[in-house]
C-alpha cells in the first residue's frame, strides 16, 4: 500500500489536533506516514500511532524551526523523491499552505487548497467565495498535495493501529542555503491565556462592533472561557483596536470552521461570512431582528448583548457546576 | 530599489460569483473587477518604501483585457509603471502555472523587492508568495505586519496565531503583506491625472519568454471535477429575549451537547 505522507505539527511534543484530521483522512487513501521535524518525537509517537502512522519519519534538528518554511519543505520533497507517496497532507494553515506552495514548485505537483473532505481516490471537497459554492477537485500533476483546513474532519482513532506502530525513523536532509533564507530571530508570545488556537479550536465566539468596546470584550472573553473557546472578532472591532488583528475572522483575516460559531454584535456583513458560514453550527446574539447574519443562525437570541451574554455565561457555569 | 507588486484583480466581493458552467473557471465577465484588497496595501508599503529608501515601483498584473482598468489605479496611488501579462492563452492557469508566469516576468525586469498580497479573495489560496519565493531563489517573507529596510537587510514582523515572529533575510525578497501593515492611500485627483500618462508595457507569453504549454487550463495541476452552489442553511429558531434570552440559549447548547 502505497505511504500518504502527513506534516505533523506538534508544540514540545504535543502533537496538534489537526495532525490527527490529516492522520484520518490519511487511512482513506493509503498508509499514513507522519513527518516531524524538530526534537521531542518520542513524546508524540504514541498520539501518532494511535491515529494510525504507521511510521514517523524525523528530521531532528533546530534549523527546521530556525527559518521560514523552506527547510521544511525541502524535507518533504527529499522524501516525495525517496518514497514516491500516493500523496501530501499538510493542516491547511497560513504557514501549512506556504509548505505546500514550495513543495509544489519543488516536486512540481498541484495543491489543493482549504480541503473540508477528501475521499480515498484523493478527490477534495472545497468550499469557495465565501463558502457560496461547493467544488470536487483533483490534482492531475505530480504528487498530489492537499491543504485540509483545520476542523473539517472528525479525527477518529486507528481502531486496527497494529502495535508498534508509528516506528521512529531518522532522516538525515541537509538543509541547502536556499532554505535558509529567511531567518526567524524572535517568536513574540502575545497575550492569548490558555486558550485554544482560532484556526484550531471547535468552539469560537466573535465579538463585533456591538461590544462597544476594548473593555467590554472582556464579556467577549468570560464566554469563550466559559465554553472552552478562542475568541474571535470583526473587521469592525479590530480595526477600532478594541480586539488585535490576528484574531479577526472574514475575508481578509482568519477562515474558521469550528464545530460552534457564536457571532455577538455582529451584523453578519459578507465579508465576514467569508470566514464563519461553513461551520457546523451557528449561535447568534443581535438586537437587530433584521441583522443578516440571523439568515446563518442554527439559534438567535434578539436581544441585548450586555444582558444576554452575562445571564448565558452564568447559565454554562451552572449547568457545568 | 526596484521594487515590483503583484496586483491581481478580483471579481468584486459584494456581489455574487460564480463558476461558469463549461470549465468551471470564475466567471470574470459578469462582475465588476477591482484590485484584490490586500493587493492595496502592498502597493502602499511598496510606495512607502520607494519613498523612504529612493526607488521605482512597479506594478505587475496577469489578467485579462479588463485588468487593465485596476492597473491605472494602481498607478494613480503613485506607482511609476506597469507590466500588462495578458495572453488568452493565460486563461484558467492554477496557482502553480501563475506563479511560474509571474516569475518569467519578474526575472526579466530585475527586482530587489516583490510585495505581494497574502491572500486573494477570489482563489484564496495565499500561496503566490511561497511559489514565487521557491521559484525566484530569494528569502520568503511571509505574511509581514511590518516591513523594516535596511539594506541590504530586511526585517518583517511575520504573523502568527500566537502574535507574531520577527523575521530577517538580505535583500532581494519576496514579502507578503497582511491588513494591519498600513492603511492604503486614496488616489489623488494629480494622481489621476498623472497616471495617464504613465507607460504601461503589455506581454504576451512569446514577450516574456513564456513556455505556452505550461500555463492554461488544458495545462493546470488541478482540476475541477465538479460543482454546485452550497445549499442554503436550514432556517433556524431565532428567539426574542424576554428576559430570558441567555437561559434559553444555554439551554439550546445543552440540546446540542456544547455544555
Ligand atoms: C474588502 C473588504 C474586506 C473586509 N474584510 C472583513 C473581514 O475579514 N472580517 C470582517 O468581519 N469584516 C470585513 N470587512 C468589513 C465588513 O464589510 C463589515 O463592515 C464588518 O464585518 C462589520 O462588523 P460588525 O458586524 O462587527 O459591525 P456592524 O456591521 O456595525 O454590526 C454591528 C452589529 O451589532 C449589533 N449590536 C449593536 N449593539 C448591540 C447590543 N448592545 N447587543 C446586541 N447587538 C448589538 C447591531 O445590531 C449590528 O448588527 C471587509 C470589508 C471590505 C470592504
Ligand atoms: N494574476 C495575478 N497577477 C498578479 N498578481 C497576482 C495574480 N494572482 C495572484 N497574485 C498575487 O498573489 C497574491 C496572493 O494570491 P493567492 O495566492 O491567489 O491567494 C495576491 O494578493 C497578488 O499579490
Amino acid at each position: 500500500m502505497a505511504e500518504v505522507l502527513v506534516f505533523a505539527e506538534h508544540t514540545g511534543g504535543e502533537v496538534k489536533k489537526v495532525t490527527c484530521e490529516l492522520l484520518t483522512l490519511a487511512r482513506r487513501i493509503g498508509e499514513p506516514a507522519a513527518v516531524w521535524t524538530g526534537p521531542d518525537a518520542e513524546a508524540g509517537r504514541e498520539r501518532l500511532a494511535e491515529f494510525g502512522a504507521a511510521r514517523v519519519y524525523v528530521a531532528g534538528g533546530a534549523e527546521f524551526d530556525e527559518y521560514v518554511t523552506g527547510p521544511k519543505a525541502e524535507l518533504l520533497a527529499a522524501l516525495v523523491a525517496e518514497k514516491s507517496p500516493a500523496a501530501v497532507l499538510v493542516a491547511g494553515t497560513p504557514e501549512g499552505k506556504e509548505i505546500a506552495a514550495r513543495l509544489a514548485v519543488k516536486t512540481g505537483s498541484g495543491v489543493l487548497t482549504d480541503a473540508v473532505d477528501l475521499t480515498g481516490e484523493l478527490v477534495a471537497e472545497q468550499s469557495i467565495f465565501g463558502g457560496s459554492i461547493v467544488v470536487q477537485s483533483k490534482v492531475r500533476a505530480g504528487t498530489p498535495i492537499v491543504a485540509v483546513r483545520p476542523n473539517a474532519v472528525t479525527p477518529a482513532p486507528d481502531t486496527q493501529a497494529a502495535p508498534g506502530a508509528a516506528e521512529l525513523v531518522p532522516v538525515d536532509v541537509p538543509v541547502s542555503d536556499a532554505a535558509r533564507g529567511a531567518r526567524i530571530t524572535e517568536r513574540v508570545m502575545q497575550e492569548r491565556g490558555e486558550r485554544p488556537e482560532l484556526t484550531e479550536a471547535s468552539i469560537v465566539v466573535s465579538g463585533g462592533r456591538g461590544v462597544g468596546g476594548a473593555e467590554s470584550f472582556a464579556l467577549i472573553e468570560q464566554l469563550a472561557d466559559s465554553l472552552g473557546a478562542a475568541v474571535g472578532a470583526s473587521r469592525a472591532a479590530t480595526d477600532a483596536g478594541w480586539y488585535p488583528h490576528q484574531f479577526q475572522v472574514g475575508q481578509t483575516g482568519k477562515t474558521v470552521a469550528p464545530q460552534l460559531y457564536v457571532a455577538v454584535g455582529i451584523s453578519g456583513a459578507i465579508q465576514h461570512r467569508a470566514g464563519m458560514q461553513t461551520s457546523k453550527t451557528i449561535m447568534v446574539i443581535n438586537k437587530d431582528p433584521e441583522a443578516p447574519i440571523f439568515e446563518l443562525a442554527d439559534f438567535g437570541v434578539v436581544g441585548d448583548l450586555f444582558k444576554v451574554v452575562p445571564q448565558l455565561v452564568e447559565q454554562i457555569g451552572q449547568h457545568q457546576a | 530599489m526596484n521594487i515590483v507588486v503583484c496586483v491581481k484583480q478580483v471579481p468584486d466581493t459584494a456581489v455574487e460569483r460564480t463558476l461558469r458552467p463549461g470549465d468551471a473557471t470564475l466567471d470574470r465577465e459578469s462582475v465588476d473587477g477591482l484590485i484584490n484588497e490586500l493587493d492595496e496595501y502592498a502597493i502602499e508599503e511598496a510606495l512607502r518604501i520607494a519613498e523612504a529608501h529612493g526607488g521605482e515601483v512597479t506594478i505587475l498584473t496577469m489578467g485579462p483585457q479588463k485588468a487593465a482598468d485596476s492597473i491605472r489605479k494602481a498607478l494613480s496611488m503613485g506607482c511609476d509603471k506597469a507590466v500588462h501579462l495578458l495572453d488568452d492563452g493565460l486563461a484558467g492557469s492554477d496557482a502553480l502555472q501563475t506563479s511560474y508566469a509571474l516569475a518569467q516576468v519578474i526575472t526579466r525586469t530585475g527586482f530587489d523587492l516583490v510585495i505581494l498580497g497574502s491572500e486573494s479573495t477570489d482563489a484564496r489560496t495565499g500561496l503566490l508568495a511561497a511559489m514565487l519565493a521557491e521559484r525566484l531563489g530569494v528569502p520568503q517573507l511571509s505574511l509581514a505586519s511590518k516591513v523594516e529596510i535596511d539594506a541590504p537587510a530586511i526585517r518583517i514582523h511575520r504573523q502568527a496565531d500566537y502574535g507574531y515572529d520577527k523575521v530577517e533575510a538580505a535583500l532581494p525578497a519576496v514579502v507578503s503583506v497582511v491588513e494591519k501593515i498600513n492603511e492604503p492611500r486614496y488616489p489623488s485627483f494629480k494622481g489621476i491625472m498623472a497616471a495617464k500618462k504613465k507607460p504601461v508595457e503589455t506581454l504576451s507569453l512569446a514577450d516574456a519568454g513564456i513556455d505556452p504549454a505550461q500555463v492554461g487550463l488544458a495545462a493546470a495541476a488541478t482540476e475541477v471535477v465538479s460543482w454546485a452552489q452550497r445549499p442554503p442553511r436550514q432556517a433556524g429558531t431565532i428567539v426574542k429575549d424576554e428576559g430570558d434570552g441567555g437561559v434559553k440559549a444555554a439551554e439550546y447548547l445543552a440540546t446540542q451537547k456544547f455544555i
